[in-house]
């Protein structure tokens, strides 16, 4: 039976790496069922963040339950009911693929035949069926993706961590893991995903977080993170590199802009009717593009546009 | 439900020590990949001891008679035993963990499941362990096949290779843990194992190293082995001795999985 409290609550959690602060003082609660995101540049925490959440570290300071379970004291328990697929394939590479889900199943214990059978729905699962009996070494970047999150399904996780699942990927890979991914949430799978990917968050995630640095700059469902920080269009403006513009002018004619070296974004509430404000305004852009605003823009607006290396 | 209840229960395993799963992962990978290791399990000893058993004994026997009272083959077959031992272990808790740890990341994979980072060292050298000791008793059968063991107490051969291993195995795979590159383990190869695996009296009792020199061949972990196994070949087992031998290998071994178990920790969960 599902239960009303939710699957993981942390509240001031905190995570020091000797006197590097990963993760500074974060409060976010995930129920049972959703699909809940953690986006941020490289560093921000979410690694940390994930470790934390699958019961293998242990926050520093703060509190946290994963299935009301403290991972402090009980984090065999919790890691026997959840999955974890880490941002790195770790897969036995001289073994088959199916050997590969036949031995992890063992680490939990499950009796063979229960391993056997599973293994099989997995293997059809994650559409590996006819290379069984490959060795891991042989398959592409996007099938060791796929088996990685097959084998982290073997015990059955309420709950399934994908670190990064789809970087590295090509287009057709991450659409079907998108899709796998799909069906797992409407099988019940609670999913905990982090991402750099914005397509990716606002097609898989319910909820998300944003962090940054440590801590989380901004929460909510997709759609409203785009509503409340980002305007409903953006306007995308090209002008010939030596042309002399004022940004005085633009300024006026939109909420928001931001002047890129090679180009000026104007976040307006309807951009066509912007861009002919700009045209009137004497100014000749060589070219201009309308598009809807999206989680990119609000991502970029939180975490600043710096390369976090 | 039913089945997610089941995983749970299972992560408790009343009455069972939860690193088995990790010893128990060791034998399948080993029932999969044992093609690999097999030469160095039954043709080692076999080639050893003809070697020095049966070339180098042909001479020592011709020219200086007997060793300490046995041929040369006698003599030389229980060092071969140790030798054998700590080449095993260490062979097993360097690269392959640093692999495990760093390039394959296959611990980074156990440690996501109910197993704890102490499982994962226990259930790796207790699974080293059983190695030493089958590649200990294929010795035992092999110098019988020689005709060369002298005394019952040779069954007990296998577990001082399953010590002398662990003495060196425990500490190794500490050391390991703690490693992000290969390059150390060229340098204990180097400057531990091949001295100790030459200079332990392996090859000629400890009387015939210079007077100031036996010190410093008894401060050597193998020689420890290669004395108790010694003693066992030979039937020759004074008391206080072989206390002395098993308590420097245990205290090796003790300080070894301790460590190893702390750096585990310390690696894969912080």
């Amino acid at each position: 039976m599902a239960t009303p409290a939710p699957l993981v609550v942390a509240s001031k959690l905190t995570k020091d790496f000797g006197s590097f602060r990963a993760v500074d003082d974060i409060d976010f609660t995930i129920e049972r069922g959703e699909s809940f995101g953690f986006l941020g540049p490289n560093g921000a925490g979410k690694t940390s963040t994930m470790r934390m959440l699958s019961g293998i570290t242990t926050p520093t300071s703060g509190d946290l339950t994963i299935f009301g379970l403290d991972p402090r004291t009980q984090g065999p328990f919790i890691r026997a009911r959840l999955g974890l697929v880490p941002q790195e394939d770790t897969l036995e590479l001289e073994l088959s693929v199916l050997d590969n889900l036949l031995m992890f199943g063992r680490y939990f214990d499950l009796p063979k035949a229960v391993i056997k059978e599973r293994a099989l729905e997995l293997l059809d699962f994650a559409q590996l069926s006819d290379r069984a009996k490959d060795k891991v070494d042989d398959l592409s970047g996007g099938m060791k993706r796929r088996l990685t999150i097959a084998r982290s399904l073997i015990n059955q996780p309420e709950l399934l961590i994908l670190d990064e699942p789809t970087t590295g990927l090509d287009p057709q890979a991450r659409h079907l893991l998108w899709e796998r991914l799909y069906r797992l949430k409407s099988e019940g799978v609670t999913l905990i995903i982090t991402t750099h990917y914005m397509d990716e968050a606002e097609q898989l995630c319910d909820r998300l977080v944003v962090m940054d640095h440590g801590h989380i700059v901004a929460h909510g469902a997709p759609r409203d993170l785009i509503s409340e920080h980002a305007t409903r269009e953006v306007l995308e403006l090209r002008f010939d590199t030596n042309a002399v513009i004022s940004e005085d002018v633009l300024r006026v004619l939109a909420e928001r802009v931001e002047v890129l070296p090679d180009r000026v974004l104007m976040y307006v509430h309807d951009g066509d009717a912007t861009l002919a404000k700009v045209h009137k305004a004497g100014l000749a852009p060589q070219s201009a593009l309308v598009r809807r605003s999206s989680l990119e823009d609000v991502f970029l607006r939180l975490t600043g546009r710096t390369l976090v290396e | 439900m039913t089945t997610l209840d089941q995983t749970t229960k299972n992560a408790l395993s009343v009455g069972w020590p939860s690193w088995r799963r990790s010893l128990w992962y060791h034998w399948a990978f080993y029932s999969k990949t044992w093609r690999a290791s097999v030469i160095s399990t039954f043709l080692f000893p076999i080639l050893y001891l003809t070697s020095m058993g049966l070339g180098v004994g042909h001479l020592v026997d011709k020219h200086t008679g007997l060793v300490q009272g046995q041929t040369y083959l006698h003599f030389v077959a229980p060092g071969l035993l140790a030798i054998t031992a700590m080449q095993l272990a260490a062979g097993e808790t360097m690269w392959p963990i640093l692999g495990a740890l760093k390039w394959v990341r296959t611990y980074h994979a156990a440690a996501t499941t109910p197993l704890k980072p102490e499982d994962i060292v226990t259930g790796k050298l207790g699974w080293v362990s059983i190695r030493l000791f089958t590649t200990g008793a294929v010795y035992v059968v092999i110098i019988s096949f020689f005709g060369a063991l002298s005394s019952w107490w040779s069954i007990a051969l296998p577990f001082v290779g399953v010590l002398t291993g662990l003495a060196f195995g425990a500490p190794l795979m500490a050391f390991s843990s703690r490693m992000e590159s290969d390059v150390p383990f060229t340098t204990i190869y180097r400057f531990i194992i091949v001295p100790m695996f030459l200079f332990s009296a392996t090859f000629y009792p400890l009387h015939e190293y210079p007077g100031a020199l036996r010190p410093l061949v008894q401060f050597m972990p193998l020689y420890h082995g290669v004395a108790l196994a010694r003693s066992f070949a030979f039937g020759d087992v004074p008391v206080l001795a072989t206390m002395g031998h098993v308590a420097v290998l245990a205290s090796l071994s003790v300080i070894g999985v301790v460590q190893a178990r702390k750096s585990m920790r310390k690696r894969l969960v912080s």
